[in-house]
């Protein structure tokens, strides 16, 4: 197990390398100067150098990539060019909503999916996974910003039961935080769910098919039993493949929805920040996030390993 | 149960009384939606107009102020006293002015501003509106005396600007964040991404704000503002960004729809150095073959008054010269053809993100279309329309709203992007620079005005129009916007 978790490091560590490299490379090519867009069109050309030099983007690209290297190591993010304050503090800030809502939609998505995959692998065939499947099919065909705009129809616009959209901070208290962040979530679940409803559903019933599950069946446990003890447990594996990368997706991937209900979440700050061409907000915070995914994989393989002892001996 | 009884019966009391109290007084608090978000909180060193919509006038202040019609009125100065030459300012401060810091307001820092705002190093996206300044000196506290270089007509218009208001030494360190001023209401917090919060300034020298919060809520989806706004969580949206909805809001009894105009003068600017568009032949055809009143109600669904040169037509010294591009493809044809050009030509049409250059640009290709020009769309984000377009001087046409009050002047600049050289022109405004009498000036701008709109400089579409809703119970917000503010010193909530 332990060179497993060491093998899985060193490919973690260079992974992370290579996407600095990228990372910093794309971001620099796009044209666009921040100190021009932040003086706009009256400015003097005087003026613009003189905010490049206060901005330090008067030094070559290498030196400035080995300074943004050097200080992620120490963990220190750089500062805004755009709102000059710190990178981490204002990425720090924003994951106290975007983390919350990838996991509150994450809990919820897997609460429908669960049962309602096991229910329609169960009882396949019947109504109840006829009508399981018809609904994810409608889950997976419903965009979630059109379903989000028709939440905040009905509840915010119609029913006054929550505002529109925005974010009261934490400090207004856990339930007024919860509140906002209620019909968001349900929104970035439900696609969620619907897909991992029918990965469940497929998994369940790829493993029922398994000689051990006849055996088992044979040696005479219940269906419900076989379906609990067998083939849920080896289910799991793709699910989990499926969990882990919809909640990298979850972390950023909220941005439309982010902006639909006004939420001020990461995926915003970095659109915000390739359109003022904030490039330290930009490459930080895609690095923090590339960090992040790498993080979910490596944690969802080791969770295969723990599910599926065969392949800690690989 | 006598006294459980008479229990209930106080407590329902205080109930009542409580909820009539919250009924009848008015409420004292507001939240403004706006789209775009300021970057930081310095007036001084940004060109982002967000900037000013949440500070100007409601926590910074300059020498003069601009009042909600556009004229300019005394602000932080008292009066002003102008040498026989035109070249010294005597500025009479007022007295016992305190910055939200607890410091007095005096002379030394309007020296401080002023030599901020022309140092070498000074980062003020409107450096130019200082650069006649030869010298700021401080006759005693209450007293600044600016010498300038040549006389400057415009000078006290020009310190009425959001990068002329005045900040301290002592709190120009942290200003990005913690912005301090001089205004009736003082910054209060920052929820980056979401809100800014102003509270009210009870030590304020003028009359106080009738508001005690005021928190402006950043919403830049327009279907988002909607929402928002039939929700009732916002009070008021300045600039609301679908003008395609405000009918809807119109017949709705609970909000009021402001309609007003803005200093954006909305241009289909044109490089004036690039063949064929060099030639003015070519430029009056395009000019001819644009159809305006089909560009603002296609693209602005009908709000925005059109233009015939590069000046807002609410200014007393507005000419209109529509007549000189009135809609005629016949005519643009047959002057393409003088121009050589019978078959029409190719060229580049550069659109920046606002919907009036991306859906104006639509409409624009296919009336050009329609006299024999083929344009190439490509939509830019600002920052790329910057570099290609403003910098680069690599296009053929543009769509864009200049917005800054009063700049007609950058056609006097040869080297300004649509690079528009005429010597005459640049005569017309040294005349001006030099001219403070009323009457003189409006002669000049308006001899300035026929000679672009002649020249057919750029395709000259509309006037942009400042769409503002609030709640009908809100009153004394902005309808127009001489400036981009916010000014919420004088609203207030009726019963």
């Amino acid at each position: 197990m332990l060179r497993f978790i060491l093998s899985k490091v060193v490919s973690l560590t260079v992974s992370l390398g290579v996407a600095s490299l990228v990372i910093f490379a794309v971001v620099e090519i796009i044209p666009g100067d921040p100190a021009a867009y932040m003086l706009g069109i009256n400015a003097q050309e005087d003026t613009v150098a003189a905010l490049r030099a206060q901005l330090g983007l008067d030094v070559p690209k290498w030196q400035r990539y080995l300074d943004w290297i050097g200080g992620l190591l120490t963990g220190d993010l750089g500062t805004s060019y755009t709102y000059r304050t710190p990178v981490a503090e204002m990425v720090a800030e924003r994951l106290w909503i975007s983390l919350p809502l990838a996991v509150y939609a994450l809990v919820l998505s897997t609460l429908i999916a669960f049962p309602a995959g096991l229910l329609a692998a169960a009882r396949r065939g019947s109504m109840a996974d006829v009508s399981v499947m018809s609904a994810t099919q409608l889950g997976v065909a419903i965009p979630n910003f059109w379903f989000a705009m028709l939440m905040v129809l009905i509840f915010a616009i119609n029913l006054r039961w929550v505002s529109a959209g925005g974010f009261p901070g934490w400090d207004a208290g856990f339930f007024a935080g919860l509140t906002a962040l209620t019909l968001p979530a349900i929104s970035l679940a439900l696609p969620q769910a619907a897909i991992l409803t029918r990965v469940m559903r497929s998994a369940l019933l790829d493993t029922l098919d398994e000689d051990y599950v006849r055996t088992a069946r044979a040696k005479g446990l219940s269906r419900g039993q076989v379906l609990w003890r067998h083939a849920l447990r080896n289910a799991l594996i793709p699910v989990l493949t499926i969990i882990g990368l919809q909640f990298s997706f979850l972390l950023a991937g909220g941005i439309i929805i982010e902006q639909v209900f006004y939420l001020p979440g990461l995926g915003r700050l970095i659109f915000q920040a390739i359109s003022a061409r904030d490039l330290i907000v930009v490459e930080s915070v895609v690095m923090l996030l590339v960090f992040a995914v790498i993080l979910v994989n490596f944690l969802v393989d080791i969770a295969y390993a723990v599910v599926d002892p065969r392949l800690r001996r690989k | 149960m006598a006294k459980s009884i008479l229990t209930h019966a106080t407590a329902c009391a205080v109930v009542l009384a409580l909820s009539a109290g919250t009924a009848l007084a008015a409420k004292t608090d507001i939240t403004v939606g706006m789209q775009l978000e300021p970057p930081h909180l310095d007036p001084t060193s940004a060109a982002a107009g967000a900037i000013d919509s949440v500070l100007y006038s409601n926590v910074f202040e300059g020498l003069t102020r601009f009042g909600p019609d556009g004229s300019v009125n005394p602000g932080l100065a008292e009066s002003w006293e102008i040498s026989e030459d035109g070249l010294t300012y005597t500025f009479t401060l007022r007295s016992g002015v305190t910055f939200h810091d607890g410091t007095a307001m005096d002379a030394e820092d309007v020296k401080f501003s002023l030599d901020r705002a022309r140092a070498e190093d000074s980062a003020n996206a409107q450096k130019g509106l200082f650069a006649n300044i030869a010298s700021v000196d401080v006759v005693d506290p209450l007293t600044a005396k600016v010498t300038l270089s040549t006389p400057t007509g415009n000078f006290l218009f020009n310190m009425a600007w959001g990068d002329a208001v005045i900040v301290a030494p002592e709190s120009i360190e942290s200003i990005k964040q913690t912005p301090i001023g001089t205004g009736a209401f003082k910054f209060d917090n920052w929820v980056q991404g979401d809100s800014i919060t102003l509270v009210k300034n009870p030590d304020y020298w003028g009359t106080p704000a009738k508001l005690d919060k005021a928190t402006f809520k950043f919403i830049s989806d327009p279907t988002a503002a909607f929402a928002a706004m039939m929700a009732e969580d916002i009070d008021a949206f300045s600039g609301f960004p679908a003008p395609e909805n405000l009918p809807q809001f119109d017949a709705d009894p609970r909000f009021t729809v402001l309609v007003g105009s803005t200093e954006g003068e909305t241009i289909l600017s044109t490089n004036n150095k690039q063949p064929p568009l060099d030639n003015v032949k070519v430029r009056q055809a395009i000019a001819h073959a644009i159809d305006r009143r089909a560009i603002i109600d296609g693209a602005m669904f009908g709000y925005g008054t059109p233009i015939g040169s590069h000046f807002a037509p609410h200014n007393p010294a507005y000419v209109d010269l529509t007549g000189n591009s009135a809609y005629d493809p016949e005519k643009a044809k047959a002057l393409l053809a003088e121009a050589g050009l019978a078959d029409g030509f190719k060229t580049t049409l550069k659109l920046p993100p606002p919907s009036y250059a991306r859906r104006g640009g639509e409409i624009i290709a296919a009336q050009l279309r329609a006299v024999g020009i083929e344009t190439e769309i490509s939509n830019l984000e600002w920052a790329q329309w910057l570099e290609q377009v403003f910098r680069g001087k690599d296009f053929g046409l543009t769509i864009v709203s200049h917005t800054e009050p009063m700049d007609i002047g950058i056609y006097g600049n040869p080297d300004y992007y649509f690079q528009y050289d005429n010597p005459k022109f640049r005569e017309i405004m040294d005349e001006l620079n030099v001219t403070t009498g009323g009457a003189a000036r409006t002669e000049l701008m308006q001899m300035a005005q026929k000679i672009i709109s002649e020249d057919y400089v750029n395709g000259y579409l509309f006037q942009l129009a400042a769409l503002g809703v609030v709640n009908t119970q809100v009153v004394g917000m902005w309808k127009d916007a001489p400036t981009q503010a916010t000014d919420l010193t004088a609203v207030y909530w009726t019963d």
